[in-house]
């Protein structure tokens, strides 16, 4: 027996990168456009979506909810009769802590593609893993709340540089913190120079218009496209 | 913690290319923006590997640091806190030169001899 060293130079996640592009490819055929939506746990992701979901005009918006386990978030969303689809990470080892392309393919037959014009995919709550894996999305956007602190960007820079918006959410709470939004907002652009970012509270209402605008016209934008 | 995910994308693509044969060695570069912990990423290999041809297989990481260049200045600078604005003209367009990586460079397999009748 004798060892030989063969060259691979690949990628590590050109597999799921390669799943990714065939969902994004089925969304186009569809004419739907793909928000993947992220954060921490607790950062208002499920509040934000409810404040909105029910008042997007003529945009016809589905969600596919990501949780490790339960379906807690899809039962709130389900209520508002938005259709949602839930995806379970369990039962793996432990439960994955993010979707993944192939977990997004293997709900595709269950989403209602025909009658939906804007797909939100809440992926797991984690500034972590998410990052590193496309789902076939058009867009991502991610909640960072100002209860998390404001280093979180220069903790988490691969989320906070692959988004295309940031909502800044619990500003309501901003008299009762310490947080620094000034540094917050320094912090964000050093690691996303210009990146669009959003002040809102889901509780509140504040800075809500914005974030419905901005889903309303992805929407549009990529509609147009297909 | 996303070492675990990590070291599943790792095993999937050597055994792709591994094509039966044993792994004693995977070579992988690592780029400074992946925020991968090299010892982490150790032990979770070593956890999935279990069951495949890398089961037992050394994983070799090449650290590849972060540098950036400014597209308005053609400054060029090695980056260590993740601040992506030029430090010399404030520019917010800039090209990662390198740090980007995770790549699997290279393995090493047993090959077992054809013993042929003579």
């Amino acid at each position: 027996m004798h060892r030989t060293k063969v060259k691979v130079v690949e990628e590590a996640l050109d597999a799921n990168n390669t799943i990714a592009a065939a969902n994004r490819a089925d969304f186009d055929r569809a004419g739907v456009t793909v928000v993947n939506f992220m954060s921490a746990p607790g950062a208002g992701k499920t509040t934000l979506l409810e404040r909105v979901v029910a008042d997007l005009g003529d945009v016809r918006i589905g969600v596919l909810e990501g949780d490790v386990q339960g379906s807690m978030d899809a039962d709130r969303l389900a209520s508002l009769h938005v259709p949602v689809t839930q995806l379970n990470t369990d039962p793996g080892f432990g439960g994955e802590c993010h979707l993944d392309a192939n977990m997004v393919r293997s709900a595709l037959g269950a989403l209602p593609l025909e009658q939906i014009d804007l797909l939100v995919i809440e992926n797991v709550g984690n500034l972590v893993c998410p990052a590193e894996f496309r789902v076939g999305e058009d867009a991502r956007v991610m909640v960072s709340s100002v209860t998390e602190g404001e280093d979180k960007p220069l903790k988490y820079p691969l989320m906070f540089r692959t988004c295309d918006l940031v909502l800044v959410n619990k500003i309501d709470l901003l008299p009762h913190l310490d947080y620094d939004l000034d540094k917050f907002l320094y912090y964000l652009d050093q690691v996303h120079p210009d990146v669009p970012r959003m002040l809102v509270s889901a509780r509140t209402g504040e800075g809500i218009d914005g974030w419905r605008e901005w889903l309303r016209s992805a929407a549009t934008t990529v509609r147009a496209l297909a | 913690m996303h070492e675990l995910s990590l070291s599943s994308a790792i095993v999937n693509t050597v055994v792709k290319h591994a094509a039966g044969r044993r792994v004693s060695v995977v070579s992988l570069r690592v780029g400074h923006l992946r925020q991968v912990v090299p010892d982490s990423l150790e032990f979770y290999f070593e956890f999935v590997a279990r069951g495949t041809v890398c089961e037992g297989a050394r994983l070799e990481q090449e650290l590849v640091p972060a540098v950036l260049r400014c597209d308005a200045c053609t400054t060029g600078w090695e980056m260590d806190l993740p601040f992506f604005r030029c430090p010399e003209c404030g520019g917010s367009e800039v090209t990662v030169t390198s740090g980007n990586e995770f790549e699997v460079e290279s393995i090493e397999v047993e090959e077992v001899q054809c013993i042929g009748p003579r």
